[in-house]
């Protein structure tokens, strides 16, 4: 039991670390990534690849899949970022579709189908099952809290105001002088980089990975944890990736007691109520269960115009 | 060194499965010149246009022809209600939102006909015909008769569009929609219709798509890839554009099995938008893009 919690825990630190990069990418700077799962799996791949087949060290596998999808959401981005928005909704969404069709039948690179098994994890032969799921925790917080330090960073920084401006108005931004084009890319670029360390994180935890893990319900689950917590706002990532795991597991247990329901019935009805309630809170709480607060700073009364007393 | 003939081959299919791509394509295009989003939802459409299909198929035991006009039907009244109860409330918060909301709907949809069919192939109740020979070229009386239903939609649609009342409407909408409420169109009437031509062809195309192989609830989001493809080549929101676009990706696609093993062949939808995107945004015939 306490197994499962940890392992509960771990992925929703991993959930979380993907909440914060899709963050910046969609809170901070308003550019959708309908296929985050893409990049997640990018990062999983390269730092899978690197540990199995080139010897590398486990934390360089996971400094490379964090710069590979860095790179790749740059040449994402730069693609479409002069285009109308829903070009970059109709290329991320593409990409993760590709990525999964490559994976599957790369079967030289990633095996396939069959996926990729046996991929090391930090001291996994040193330590017992449970000490190394403990650890590997320890691991994921520290990310996730140095992750969180750094966009909160982003966000209180002269950047993270510019990128706010963006998802404003573009073309206000870009009378101040701001670079548009270049901001939008470097959103993108730490947002992905984000995605990849949490692909990396959950290869070396799972140990294996495969084609089918990184379907299109994943991004949902991390839209509904970012509206559940609220756009724009880290802390809210956070508590809303926590939410999402929670919700995902108890209808887990709940489900297989419906009667006469089959199993793929069963996951069917998972995935229909994690889509309705995507639905719902993008319709009635699109600023999320803590909205985003904004620094305002008091408009100073002006001489001689009438002023309301309170 | 492939032969001049497989060439040929790979053209002719390619054509085909162009043809029936445009389906779809003119679909989501159409779509995108009124309503001004991407829907996503287009794919679980394709795939309850496809299980209507079957229904009418394999359980009522209706020939090839009727079940195509059901499977067009049901998508389409499926695409009014979604639209009228789901998409239409997100689309005053923009079009990033809407997107997104299509694409949730899209997977409870796909989970309802999950729910209701499994997750098992099937295959259309069809006659086992014998393939026609034409010289060295090899082609299957089904795929014969899925061109020219393809064929007849796309005739009856630019019809509709150019001759009628409603599609003129529809157009004016599409090309300044101010200047079409000044005239007095009702654009949530033409919301309306334009959901149901556009999700009713989606689902002719599930359909289509579906009689060359097996379906299952994912049979819309397989292809969904080489219909935006399709759009973007040819040009988001010109219905000629998303035939011609749909043409290039079909033979594009089948031209790539001379150098590649087919499993990528969903991929060459990718990269042809990518290159479009990267060397002429609007498309073959779309307007700007930005």
């Amino acid at each position: 039991m306490i197994n499962y919690l940890i392992a509960m825990a771990v992925s929703a630190g991993i959930y979380a670390l993907m909440a914060l990069g899709v963050n910046v990418i969609w809170g901070f700077a308003g550019m959708v990534n309908l296929g985050l799962v893409g990049f997640f799996a990018v990062g999983a791949y390269v730092s899978a690849l690197l540990t199995l087949k080139a010897g590398w060290s486990i934390a360089g596998g996971m400094a490379a899949a964090a710069l590979v999808t860095a790179a790749v959401g740059v040449v994402v981005s730069l693609i479409t970022v002069r285009l109308r928005g829903d070009y970059l909704a109709i290329v991320t969404l593409g990409f993760a579709e590709t990525i999964r069709i490559v994976a599957s039948n790369a079967i030289w690179l990633t095996n396939g189908t069959d996926g990729l098994s046996g991929i090391p994890g930090p001291y996994r032969g040193a330590l017992s099952p449970e000490a190394f799921n403990l650890f590997f925790l320890a691991v994921v917080a520290v990310i996730v809290a140095a992750v969180y330090f750094v966009t909160e960073r982003l966000r209180t920084s002269p950047f993270g105001r510019v990128l706010r401006a963006i998802r404003d108005d573009e073309q206000v931004a870009a009378v101040a002088g701001k670079h548009v084009t270049l901001f939008k890319v470097k959103a993108f670029a730490i947002g992905s980089a984000a995605l990849g360390l949490a692909g990396a994180l959950y290869a070396h935890y799972t140990s294996y990975i495969a084609p089918d893990i990184f379907v299109p319900l994943l991004t949902l689950y991390i839209k509904l944890a970012l509206l559940t917590g609220g756009l724009g706002n880290n802390r809210g990532a956070i508590v809303g990736a926590i939410a999402i795991v929670f919700l995902l597991e108890s209808t887990r247990f709940v489900i297989p007691f419906v009667p006469g329901i089959s199993a793929v019935q069963g996951a069917a009805v998972r995935e229909f109520l994690v889509a309705a309630l995507l639905l719902v809170m993008l319709r009635y709480r699109p600023a999320g269960l803590l909205p985003e607060r904004l620094t305002r700073f008091p408009v100073p009364p002006k001489e001689g115009r009438y002023q309301p007393t309170a | 060194m492939p032969s001049l003939a497989d060439v040929g081959q790979l053209v002719v299919n390619g054509i085909m499965a162009g043809t029936i791509l445009a389906v779809p394509a003119m679909g989501l295009t159409a779509i995108y010149a009124v309503l001004r989003f991407p829907n996503f939802a287009l794919a679980s459409h394709a795939t309850v246009g496809a299980f209507a299909g079957y229904v009418a198929n394999a359980w009522l035991g209706l020939t090839v022809l009727p079940s195509v006009v059901i499977a067009f039907v049901v998508a389409g009244i499926v695409g009014v209600a979604t639209d009228d109860a789901i998409l239409k409330r997100f689309r005053p918060a923009g079009y990033i939102t809407t997107a997104i909301a299509s694409i949730a709907l899209t997977i409870a949809l796909e989970n309802v006909l999950r729910f209701s069919f499994g997750n098992e192939l099937r295959g259309y109740n069809l006659p086992i015909q014998r393939d026609w020979r034409v010289g060295a070229l090899r082609v299957g009386p089904q795929q014969v008769e899925n061109l020219a239903i393809a064929v007849a939609t796309m005739t009856a649609l630019f019809g509709f569009l150019a001759l009628t009342r409603t599609g003129k409407a529809m157009r004016a909408v599409a090309d300044n929609p101010m200047l079409a409420s000044i005239k007095g169109i009702n654009a949530d009437a033409i919301g309306r219709i334009v959901n149901f031509v556009g999700m009713g062809l989606a689902g002719l195309g599930g359909m289509l798509i579906g009689l060359d192989t097996t379906i299952d609830p994912l049979t819309g989001f397989r292809s969904i890839l080489s219909v935006f493809a399709a759009a973007v080549v040819g040009g988001l929101g010109s219905i000629p554009g998303a035939v011609i676009g749909a043409l290039t990706v079909g033979i594009g696609e089948e031209l790539c099995l001379l150098f590649l093993s087919p499993d990528y062949r969903s991929a060459v939808g990718f990269v042809a938008i990518l290159l479009v995107l990267t060397l002429r945004p609007r498309g073959i015939l779309g307007q700007r893009a930005y």
